[in-house]
């Protein structure tokens, strides 16, 4: 028997537009997501390259379209659980997480400003802390909160527990569905910057991932908008970004990661427009802006206060009396290196895939680096960040194109 | 239309403040026999508010629905009572009581019973939402009959790639291209760099094995030796004339790729046309495809090209311009050939470093495999993400050689060979590269650039519009849609859209064939594409009143208007987005949708109760915000506890190019003191929807203060704002800068007539 839905696992950028291309096709389609939010890492980012829009005005698009469109249904808080069957007829089994609140979009923002227990925030890569009954997401969809029950006190619970909207006895579920074609849209994490010991990821306050400097400049982020150093609130005056931060590096992730250059230059477009006094320094292999981002590239390093530099930074330290951060940075050739002081060190950390050091449960051929190589002769297709480093426009291809395939395998 | 209404309020999103059954009286009282049946209920979106609706409808008793309580926003799957139920949100709770402000700038008080200013905000929403619904009828879809033939122009790797995929989803394709064979450029190469994991080696490109696959397909009709001379009519419909036949077809992928380009003039500075033995990768390709690549020579690629490039820097585009030059009429109303101006500069050669980053690295590959020396001068390796992979193992090939320098001349050797001087990027020092043959990148030119290639016969013109923003690529200005362009059924893929490697453009090939295939399933369904993509509805004319003033036919963003030798306007339904900007731009309120009209909005800004005394009772202020960004960031803002002046009414429109003036008009001479409309940027790099709403809305301000001069009116009391989706914590200084602003010109004049 064959099956002529989709499951799409994965509700990032590549995951939704994979979704919505094949459903407004006319095909019916799940879609699998482990947040309690839909969008991914876009929902994290705080503006687009080149443009300088926002990411969540692209979001806002395709939450309508799954809100208009019935052959859209999708999971959060959600993992594979199993799959079984073969092309064209599979059977999913989906565990889904409690959520501990009702379906509709109840304004729980008093009662979980009241609770004493917490947690450090994913949304925010650990740059804050979160209540346990939270909505953190910018544009949250589905728009309702999310109980962290393992981050409550006994009297946080003793207040949920009174609560009309509040289920403390909610339980997971395993629900089964029934497709014939599966695409994988499992996106990226941001290589994880406590690897990068000679760069005192993870170790420096001063010192933060282009992440979370994302965070740092986002409106919905822990300060409002406004960069910060981390380390003591202050606003930095001289900034560096080291580039390949764990990427083009055989000790970390072999391969370019695509999109962190433009990132970069987009960050100082911001730090510009906040300080148009403070000294921006990009530390560089290469500049890999390619089409027509050379365009952007150049419009950022004509501003006066950014610098573009070539060179590999060897060491980056702190200076503890003055929470300044040292970067050593090495000529390639004399070997000669230099020391500079900024007030804050942003690393350009790479992107590695979802599936580095995970597995989903079925047979899809992985490679050395967690990219997904191979599948279609199963109808099993990849999208977007899961099989190769994109940015967020190339994602949008990859989804599309994706669709189709899926769509080919179940008509 | 809906003749009973059901008017709805949820206690839990409005309560403590407002009192649902004070408001659920002065429904009844207001609109009785409209409004049938008026309730309230504790937790409306709630299972058990969702069934009380569910069996009124059931009953009978109600044929539409009016919702109080949360946004239109959330919520949206309790309240969908399925497609022959209108359903209208008033939003009391994000838009009324969580952003209400005392005058005073004071939050409510909790522990009193709601400020007379918040129940008068309250019942204005509640009867600007019931007027709005008695105004919308359910749209019923255009039966259109069509063809789902699809169109791919261009034969080349991506155009066959695409044929593939549309012909295996099971739809005729005609495949045109230009040349007497298939194939396009990648006939010319030896080999390909990888296209798949493990991505270090070069190989075959495969082409042949394509063209094979393509041409066995039954449901594939090959054209060579022709081009599309005319593309005319709409999704669905279109008529394609090729090579003098005219072909019934429904969608368009464009595929027709690249040129050189001026290869002559733009490379001249690095010696290529003067020096011998300068070649461009792509003259390249072809010795080596031919196996004439000199055994045991040296040959340099030079990726620096600032020698070129240099006094070529982009300029910005002009950013306000009036939208789409209109071919002039000559006297007998005959539309003039449009000249097409080329958009082909020097830096094209930059926009393809990324492939010629690859295929030198490709070709130097070549040249050590001929027991030569392969050079590559570069300043910036571009080989992204995984591509990383082919450059690691060309810095392990003996025989490539890789120097990171910036080139700062080219000359002729005594012995016919070339002297590449650098300044090494690493050193400073100045250094010299002597080459047997020096190859420079081929600069990757969109067909669009210097033709208008896809011909339409619309009132807009034959091309795409706005490619110089572009550089002339038929490129998507949208990030998150790469396959959007301006003319609805016409989708780009390949290097005429960006310059991009074979493995990118198979996979835009894929893309591209979706979209068209979507495209005409939806123009069959009656719907509308991205970014309304499912709405039913489309422009209605009432011609009779029509003046043929043409503002529609010039204004609409995706040329969906063509228009009779009279001027009168020719709808075409599936080049629609539905946007409204023709029913905003029309002067004589000739056009409408079904479920939203110059009427519908009209009435419910009659709704507004405007106080006689603004000293006293403060202004009344409209707020017409953008329904895709500027709402969303005001609910944002009110959920994230801002608050503003209470004075103020909002009103959604679907694109701020919507908005007609009667609106504005019909506004001032109720009393209103002040319009803001809030909309999204415009300029270059416009985030509208619908690419000129917003733009085309600022463009209108001059006839909307035309108009309120004529009714004795100050101009100054409309205003236009750019606000986009993540600006919600500007939105109270937005508008409170403008209530200030209304409050110091004092009341307008017509108060109280």
């Amino acid at each position: 028997m064959s099956n002529n839905s989709i499951l799409v696992i994965g509700g990032g950028f590549a995951g939704i537009t994979a979704a919505l291309e094949a459903a407004e096709m006319g095909y019916e389609v799940f879609i699998v997501e482990k947040n309690p939010f839909l969008g991914g890492r876009v929902a994290q980012l705080n503006k687009y390259f080149p443009k300088l829009c926002p990411p969540s005005c692209g979001l806002e698009i395709q939450f309508q379209r799954i809100k208009k469109n019935k052959n859209v249904k999708f999971f959060t808080q959600a993992e594979v659980a199993s799959v079984t069957g073969s092309k064209g007829d599979y059977e999913v089994k989906v565990k889904i997480q409690p959520r501990f609140v009702v379906p509709q979009a109840v304004d729980f923002s008093a009662l979980a400003a009241g609770l004493e227990g917490g947690a450090s925030s994913e949304f925010e890569f650990g740059l804050v802390s979160r209540k346990p009954l939270y909505m953190d997401v910018p544009f949250a969809f589905p728009h309702r909160y999310v109980l962290d029950k393992a981050a409550c006190s006994g009297d946080d619970l003793a207040k949920l527990g009174g609560n009309e909207f509040v289920d403390l006895d909610d339980t997971a579920k395993e629900i089964v569905l029934n497709v014939g074609s599966i695409v994988v849209a499992t996106g990226w994490k941001p290589y994880d910057m406590k690897k990068l010991t000679n760069l005192g990821g993870g170790k420096i306050a001063n010192v933060v991932s282009n992440m979370q400097l994302e965070r740092l400049a986002a409106a919905s982020g822990p300060t409002g908008g406004k960069i910060l150093r981390p380390g003591d609130g202050k606003a930095p005056k001289t900034i560096a970004f080291v580039q390949c931060a764990g990427s083009r590096d055989e000790n970390h992730l072999n391969y370019c990661s695509y999109i962190c250059c433009m990132a970069s230059l987009k960050q100082a477009a911001y730090i510009a427009e906040q300080y148009p006094d403070a000294k921006v320094v990009i530390y560089y292999i290469d500049l890999r802006t390619p089409g027509r981002y050379e365009n952007f590239a150049q419009r950022i390093l004509d501003i006066e206060n950014v610098h573009a530099v070539k060179g590999k930074v060897a060491k980056v330290v702190e200076d503890k009396k003055t929470g300044k951060v040292v970067v050593t940075v090495e000529n390639a050739v004399t070997g000669i290196k230099n020391d500079d002081e900024y007030d804050m060190v942003v690393l350009a950390t790479g992107m590695q895939p979802s599936l580095a050091g995970a597995k989903l449960p079925m047979n899809v051929p992985v490679d050395e680096d967690g990219f997904v190589v191979g599948g279609e002769e199963q109808g099993i297709f990849v999208a977007g960040c899961a099989g190769k480093p994109l940015d967020v426009m190339k994602t949008a291809q990859s989804g599309t194109g994706t669709a189709l395939k899926a769509v080919q395998t179940v008509s | 239309m809906p003749e009973k209404i059901g008017v709805y309020f949820d206690e839990s999103a409005i309560k403590p403040l407002l009192n649902a059954q004070e408001l659920a009286e002065f429904v009844s009282g207001k609109f009785g026999g409209v409004a049938p049946v008026v309730k309230t209920h504790p937790v409306l979106n709630s299972e058990s508010g969702r069934k009380m609706i569910q069996e009124d409808i059931d009953a009978g008793n109600i044929d539409g629905v009016v919702v109080c309580g949360t946004s239109p926003r959330v919520d949206w799957d309790v309240y969908d009572f399925g497609p022959e139920i209108l359903v209208e949100r008033v939003n009391l709770r994000e838009l009324c009581v969580m952003c209400y402000q005392n005058p005073d700038g004071t939050a409510p008080a909790l522990d009193q019973p709601a400020p007379a200013l918040m129940v008068g905000m309250a019942k204005d929403y509640v009867k600007m939402g019931v007027t709005k619904l008695v105004k919308t009828r359910k749209p019923e879809p255009e039966d259109i009959e069509i063809t789902d033939t699809i169109m791919v122009l261009g034969g080349g790797w991506t155009g066959l790639t695409a044929a593939k995929f549309a012909a295996q989803s099971g739809k005729d394709v005609i495949l045109v291209e230009k040349d007497d064979k298939l194939g396009g450029k990648v006939l010319n190469f030896k080999q390909t760099f990888p296209l798949d994991y493990p991505y270090t080696e070069a190989h075959d490109t495969g082409i042949e094995k394509l063209i094979a696959a393509v041409t066995g397909m039954k449901n594939v009709t090959v054209v060579t030796g022709a081009t599309l001379e005319k593309l005319e009519g709409a999704p669905g419909k279109y008529t394609a004339t090729a090579g003098g036949t005219e072909y019934s077809i429904g969608a368009v992928i464009l595929a027709t790729g690249w040129v050189p380009g001026n290869t002559k003039q733009f490379l001249a500075p690095m010696g290529y046309g003067t020096l011998k033995n300068v070649y461009t990768s792509a003259e390249f390709e072809v010795m080596a495809r031919d196996g004439k690549i000199p055994a045991d020579k040296t040959v340099a690629f030079a990726l620096d090209v600032d020698l070129c490039v240099a006094g070529a820097e982009k300029v910005a585009p002009e950013t306000c311009e009036p939208v789409e030059e209109l071919p002039a009429e000559n006297a007998e109303g005959e539309v003039a050939e449009a000249s097409f101006e080329s958009k082909e500069t020097a830096r094209h050669i930059k926009y393809g470093s990324e492939v010629s980053s690859m295929v030198a690295l490709k070709q130097a590959n070549y040249v050590a495999d001929a027991g030569g020396i392969g050079m590559v001068l570069y300043d910036h390796m571009k080989v992204l993400g995984i591509n990383e992979k082919y450059y690691k193992a060309a810095q392990d090939k003996p025989g490539v050689m890789l120097a990171k320098v910036r080139i700062t001349g080219v000359s002729q050797d005594a012995d016919g060979g070339v002297i590449v001087t650098a300044k090494d990027s690493l050193l400073g020092e100045n250094v010299e590269f002597k080459a047997d043959i020096l190859v420079l990148p081929t600069p990757i030119v969109p067909t669009t650039a210097v033709d208008p290639v896809i011909n339409l016969a619309y009132r807009q013109g034959p091309a795409f519009p706005d490619l110089e923003l572009f550089d002339g690529f038929a490129d998507s200005n949208y990030i998150c849609f790469p396959y959007e362009t301006r003319r609805t059924g016409v989708y780009a893929a390949g290097c005429v859209r960006q310059p991009m490697t074979l493995a990118t453009a198979r996979e835009d090939a894929a893309g591209a064939a979706l979209k068209a295939i979507q495209c005409v399933s939806c123009a069959d369904r009656g719907v509308a594409v991205h970014p309304r993509s499912g709405d039913s509805s489309y422009p209605v004319f009432n011609f009779l009143r029509c003046t043929q003033c043409k503002r529609c036919t010039e204004e609409c963003p995706f040329g969906a208007l063509d228009d009779d030798a009279k001027g009168t306007p020719l709808p075409n339904p599936t080049r629609c987005r539905r946007c409204g900007t023709c029913m905003g731009a029309c002067p004589e309120r000739v056009i409408s949708f079904d479920n939203y009209n110059i009427d519908q909005i009209g009435s419910a800004i009659k709704e507004i109760e405007v106080p006689n005394d603004m000293a006293a009772d403060g202004p009344r202020i409209i707020v017409l915000a953008c329904e895709n960004d500027a709402y969303p960031a005001l609910d944002m803002a009110a959920l994230r506890g801002k608050r503003w002046s209470p004075y103020v009414r909002f009103l959604p429109v679907r694109c701020l190019g919507s908005v007609n003036a009667i609106w504005v008009a019909d506004a001032m001479s109720k009393g209103i003191d002040g319009v803001l409309l809030m909309g999204c940027k415009y300029g270059a790099d416009y985030q509208c929807h619908f690419i000129k709403g917003s733009e085309l809305c600022s463009r209108r301000a001059e006839n909307i203060a035309e108009t309120l001069k004529r009714l004795g009116v100050e101009p100054e009391r409309v205003e236009q704002v750019e606000v986009a989706i993540d600006d919600y914590d500007k939105i109270p200084g937005l508008v409170g800068r403008f209530v200030d602003y209304v409050l110091s010109i004092g009341p307008n004049p017509f108060k109280g007539y």
